[in-house]
């Protein structure tokens, strides 16, 4: 990080103390900006946030974010609410399926990610160079051909076409994460271990993955979050309201007008928010690590 | 998992004299087959195929329930002849794109410098700016925005407060309904911003020091000394939001409540086309969409490789 002072220009020809006090007010502006700005960024939360703890009638007609009284009753309402099981069962389903998603990316990715930088085979430019365009690829081309395959193997209403994709290394993203993340782990340390008569697999388990622990964890941070957030696939693939995971679920809290009404919907919304924000609160290092050197969203 | 497997014995000589190449390197050819077993299934069955099975598709008449029929061009010229929709939808994404990237993108640019020069508390400002990226996609807050941007919402209520009267209901109304998006998406730009971070920071301190010395102010450091050499981070940010943008779905979905009204003002696209292949069935028509969604991006990225040589600036 540059230090502040080197932004000084050579014309300032003021007294240090003048300087330095007159670089105080500047950077209180700054802050007072910078506040200003952060609540402005996070009043639609933190609205959200008090309108899922203020009773229903006063919901709309307060733009404050800050609670006048509390009640749980949108929390309870909400929670009891929705078809198919309703809340928790969604809750549930959403679990099942980003757990099998990012059992999936692990296992798979670095499986493939370990070929692409370490092993020698033939087409690797090629395998690589394709591997790469599937980052571009958007998934609207490819939806309908996958929905007409799963279709014809009966998997469609199953968690199925949400999970297989991630056993199947198809998050290229992850991939070339890994691949780049191994660029940097010296190559002396496969040497070593085939010197003392480890094979590749063995170097790969015992070596190479424990080694890959942040590409690891970055990986599962953002399958996560990339997961419980999506909704489009489950859209098409899920049908029966047992099945819904909870972007669904939360979904159709509005269109069948289930009766809940807008407190409970936000108070359901919020709940939905809670595991993005306590992954983005504990494990912040690695995410801003991961977007910085791969650029993932 | 292939633990038992890997028993196989390495050369015992190995530490003493390199094995012939050979058939150390068909091994390897073996192992690499093995580890690419996942990626080479997904990228046939899932990726691949699925592509060229599209193009075929676009191609044919197809509901699911009955075979594909071969129809040629006809598809194509439905949607580029007859039907208004589509042109709408084309529009409405290219609304979209042509405003929130660049306002998303200078947001960024803008708090990242803001940001840069070891400002404390800067974790706690970079979270938050960040934290909208997490979760703008999510239905969780397409619904907020639904009930904020409804007739009585908050956003009417503050500005009743701050005195205006006869206020639209912004998502009701298509001439507001577009722009409701387009604000949920400039909010995220929380994670271009983070990359410019990364970016600034490996501008050489040394160069704003050379520019102090010369007798640049903040401004002319920031046009002649950050801005071009973070010119590669802004094409990279540019080609990645481009490609996002035009895939843009759920917001649109939640907030239109699935189609894309009123009058057709947040007809995304992607909504289009998942309603032409999943609500209609119409796979044929909706595998042409997607193949036209995918030249449609594939010319933009390939434009902006193309003009980068005239504004990108690599220091090396």
């Amino acid at each position: 990080m540059t230090s502040p002072t080197l932004t000084k220009s050579r014309t300032d020809t003021r007294g240090p103390e003048l300087r330095r006090r007159s670089g105080r007010r500047h950077s209180t502006l700054k802050h007072v900006a910078l506040l200003i700005g952060s609540i402005a960024m996070l009043y639609p939360v933190l609205w959200m946030l008090k309108s899922s703890i203020t009773p229903e009638s006063d919901i709309m007609t307060s733009f404050s974010i800050i609670p006048t009284s509390i009640t749980w009753e949108n929390y309870r309402i909400g929670w009891a609410s929705g078809v198919g099981g309703g809340i928790p069962v969604y809750i549930v389903n959403s679990l099942i399926v980003v757990i099998g998603c990012v059992i999936g990316n692990l296992v798979s990715c670095s499986l493939a990610a370990y070929a692409f930088a370490r092993l020698d085979f033939k087409f690797k430019n090629v395998a690589f160079a394709l591997m790469l365009a599937g980052i571009m690829l958007p998934y609207h081309v490819v939806a309908i051909p996958q929905y007409v395959e799963f279709a014809s193997v009966g998997l469609v209403g199953t968690y199925w076409p949400l999970i297989l994709p991630k056993i199947l290394a198809t998050d290229s993203f992850f991939v070339f994460l890994m691949v780049q993340f191994l660029r940097g782990v010296p190559r002396e340390l496969d040497e070593a271990a085939a010197i003392d008569g480890a094979g590749v697999f063995r170097t790969f388990f015992s070596i190479i993955l424990p080694l890959m622990r942040p590409a690891l964890i970055t990986t599962t941070i953002f399958t996560f979050i990339w997961n419980w957030n999506d909704f489009f696939s489950p859209l098409i693939y899920l049908t029966d309201p047992a099945q819904y995971t909870l972007p669904l679920g939360l979904n159709s809290l509005v269109s069948t007008e289930s009766g809940s009404g807008l407190g409970p919907l936000l108070a359901m919304s919020v709940l939905s928010l809670i595991p993005i924000a306590l992954f983005f609160f504990f494990t912040q290092k690695y995410i801003v690590q991961g977007i910085a050197t791969t650029g993932i969203k | 998992m292939a633990d038992a497997r890997l028993a196989v014995p390495a050369a015992p000589t190995a530490a003493t004299k390199a094995p012939p190449r050979t058939p150390r390197r068909r091994r390897s050819g073996r192992s690499a087959f093995l580890f690419l077993l996942p990626w080479i299934l997904g990228f046939v069955f899932i990726t691949a195929g699925p592509l060229i099975a599209s193009l075929y598709l676009s191609f044919t008449n197809y509901n699911l329930l009955e075979p594909a029929v071969w129809t040629g061009l006809s598809n194509y010229r439905q949607l580029f002849t007859a039907d208004p929709r589509f042109y709408t939808s084309l529009a409405v994404t290219g609304v979209y794109v042509a405003v929130s990237v660049p306002l998303q993108l200078a947001f960024a640019l803008a708090l990242a410098v803001f940001l840069d020069k070891g400002i404390r508390g800067l974790n706690f400002y970079r979270s938050v700016f960040y934290l909208p990226s997490l979760i703008g996609g999510s239905v969780g807050v397409g619904l907020l925005w639904y009930t904020v941007f409804g007739y009585d919402g908050g956003v009417n209520q503050v500005l009743r407060g701050l005195g205006f009267s006869d206020l639209p209901n912004w998502i009701g109304n298509p001439d507001t309904s577009l722009g409701t998006i387009v604000l949920l998406h400039v909010w995220t730009f929380g994670s271009p911003m983070v990359i410019f971070m990364a970016g600034l920071r490996q501008i050489p301190a040394e160069l704003y020091e050379q520019a102090g010395l010369d007798g640049a102010g903040r401004f002319k450091q920031f046009r002649h000394v950050t801005v071009p050499l973070l010119t590669p981070i802004i094409f990279f940010n540019l080609v990645l939001q481009l490609i996002q943008a035009f895939q843009a779905f759920t917001p649109a979905y939640v907030i239109s409540r699935g189609t894309g009204g009123p009058a057709d003002s947040t007809m995304f696209y992607t909504l289009y086309l998942y309603i032409q292949g999943f609500t209609r069935f119409d796979m044929g028509y909706a595998s042409a969409m997607g193949w036209i969604l995918l030249l449609i991006i594939a010319i933009f990225t390939g434009l902006n490789f193309l003009f980068s040589k005239y504004w990108v600036f690599y220091n090396d």
